[in-house]
């Protein structure tokens, strides 16, 4: 019973905290936490198919999807609310990994990492090829009500920010259950031998299923909240492979240690980002190359072993 | 009715016969040890029960249903496990939470998503294999730094936590050193005996066939050339020729391997 308030209150503590940041910090890094956390969602669904050992390179085909499916609803349907959009783009999101999924469930290694990268260019050659959902120059998104309210300016940033940490608490603390849920308690057991897990009476397809399904549904909720913290789609900035190797980029420099790490590692990510396109604009992407290499070979299970090493000390011996 | 039976069951790799129209039937509570030389089809045999490899004629029935085209995990899932010559566990995480997983695995046919792993009933009763298993010095140490023999201890600790009818042993004591090899199989059979489980075991050493087995299958190049009590088939002279000679070499070969070692 303490142990759950307890954990209620850290839950709401972290809510209270994210939310508190957003009106303390400028607004440009307001929008940069906007952006971080939305991408964290996706770098969520990351952690839990690589905790099976698997490599996605085509999440940025949930993300795309989930930030078209709120452009083209409130585009050509009128919807503007940023609750239901988001709610509609995770729920359609996840059901495009669930037909992927029936496919991506079967692969392992790089063929998995290659068939993800290939469905998300699939869609990427659609989108590019298509008038109708605006070709290469993408289009702009409907400014966002909530529930009826229309708030304009700065009081829009700082609902579109507070939709947004809600979401990602939310995010983290069923994706928190779910990890410590014998189902998300086999990933390590898929990763290690599949063959045990299938003599243990469980399916293992079923089970990469249920993680590519989860992985999905989050990409497209960080989708949603980028098209509309944005303001603007396009297939470059949405489902072209490199969004979904920028994703891999952050989930690398992150670890997998927690759910908090995808988090902190996407804020660090765009920081880095910002503040070398800001002081080094033709090479900023060595920085970005540097930075990651640094990590991989100081902290090769990234940012959050960090964390790990300071609350466990190496015993003597180990 | 007898709990598991295989009709003309054969394999065959190419032009190589791995199982020969093998005819089995076992009983309730039977505790039976296989013997033969290596490739002489015991493993093809487990493997094929066990729904690994799918025969190429012949049918299983496990309690008069046809288990033949069944999946590993379907033939679990009715009560039929196995260990493994190597054992197969997960390396990664710890013996406790190897026995966590298969535990859960036992008691929800899907895996549960949101109700955490780690229930009162469910730690209690790994701990309560740990004790059985005689394993509590390993409990909370990474798989990957166990000996052998632990692994095996653990690899049919996990097969046993489906609480099935008929356990298939693959070698439980190989890589295991002479010395551990009967602690092993006194803990191994006693946890067993416990709960009332059809044993069939592949093992190489004459003296823990004798000790363990209430009957002996031998195997013949895909056949069954024996089948019997231990007196009767380990003093076959058939057997002593075919697959004890053969067993009386490879012991002598090990030995000498292990004394130049």
């Amino acid at each position: 019973m303490m142990a759950t308030l307890l954990s209620l209150l850290r839950w709401l503590g972290a809510l209270a905290a994210m939310a508190l940041l957003g009106w303390l910090v400028p607004e440009w890094a307001a929008f940069l936490l906007t952006l971080a956390l939305a991408k964290g969602l996706v770098v969520l669904g990351l952690l839990i198919l690589w905790r099976t050992g698997l490599v996605s390179f085509g999440q940025a085909l949930f993300f795309g999807f989930g930030g078209y499916a709120v452009g083209l609803l409130g585009g050509y349907a009128g919807l503007s609310d940023m609750v239901l959009l988001t709610a509609l783009a995770t729920v359609g999101a996840g059901l495009l990994a669930a037909l992927v999924g029936l496919l991506l469930a079967r692969y392992r290694d790089i063929f998995f990492a290659m068939l993800s990268m290939a469905f998300s260019m699939i869609l990427y050659g659609i989108l590019v090829k298509t008038e109708l959902l605006g070709s290469t120059d993408g289009f702009n998104v409907v400014q966002p009500t909530f529930l009826g309210y229309a708030p304009q300016g700065d009081t829009l940033r700082v609902m579109i920010y507070l939709w947004t940490v809600l979401l990602c608490v939310g995010a983290a603390y069923g994706v928190q259950r779910y990890l410590e849920s014998t189902m998300g308690q086999l990933a390590p057991a898929i990763r290690d031998n599949e063959l045990r897990v299938e003599y243990l009476g469980v399916s293992v397809v079923r089970i990469i299923y249920v993680k590519v399904i989860i992985a999905g549904a989050l990409a497209g909720a960080g989708g949603a909240i980028t098209a509309f913290a944005v303001g603007h789609i396009d297939p470059d900035a949405m489902t072209y492979w490199t969004v979904s190797g920028e994703f891999v980029f952050v989930t690398i420099l992150s670890g997998t240690g927690s759910i908090a790490a995808p988090f902190l590692g996407s804020i660090l990510f765009e920081l880095i980002r910002t503040y070398a396109t800001q002081y080094s604009p033709y090479t900023w992407q060595m920085v970005l190359g540097s930075s990651l290499l640094l990590i991989i070979l100081f902290l090769p299970n990234g940012l959050w072993s960090l964390f790990d090493r300071l609350r466990r000390p190496a015993r003597p011996g180990l | 009715m007898p709990l598991l039976e295989t009709r003309d069951l054969t394999k065959t790799f190419g032009h190589v016969t791995a199982a020969d129209r093998i005819n089995v039937s076992i009983a309730e509570r039977e505790v039976i040890g296989v013997i033969g030389a290596n490739g002489a089809g015991k493993t093809t045999f487990v493997n094929m029960v066990t729904g690994y490899l799918k025969p190429s004629a012949g049918s299983i029935l496990y309690q008069g249903e046809d288990i033949t085209a069944l999946t590993p995990r379907q033939v679990t899932r009715r009560g039929i496990c196995r260990s493994f010559q190597v054992p197969q566990v997960f390396m990664s995480i710890s013996l406790f939470d190897n026995l966590l997983v298969a535990l859960a695995a036992a008691e929800q046919v899907h895996p549960n998503f949101w109700r955490p792993l780690r229930q009162r009933h469910l730690l209690d009763a790994a701990q309560e294999i740990v004790a059985r298993y005689d394993l509590g010095a390993y409990r909370d140490q990474q798989v990957a730094l166990l000996p052998q023999g632990v692994r095996k201890l653990l690899d049919i600790a996990m097969a046993m936590a489906h609480r099935p009818r008929v356990i298939l042993l693959d070698e439980p004591t190989s890589g295991v050193s002479v010395q551990e090899k009967f602690g092993i199989m006194e803990v191994v059979m006693g946890a067993l005996r416990e709960t009332g489980v059809t044993v069939l075991f592949i093992e190489h050493d004459m003296e823990i066939i004798e000790r363990f087995g209430s009957r002996v299958m031998a195997f013949v190049e895909g056949s069954i050339l024996a089948d019997g009590p231990p007196s009767h088939v380990l003093a076959d002279e058939q057997v002593r020729r075919h697959v004890i000679g053969e067993e009386l070499h490879r012991s002598r070969r090990s030995e000498r391997g292990a004394s130049h070692a």
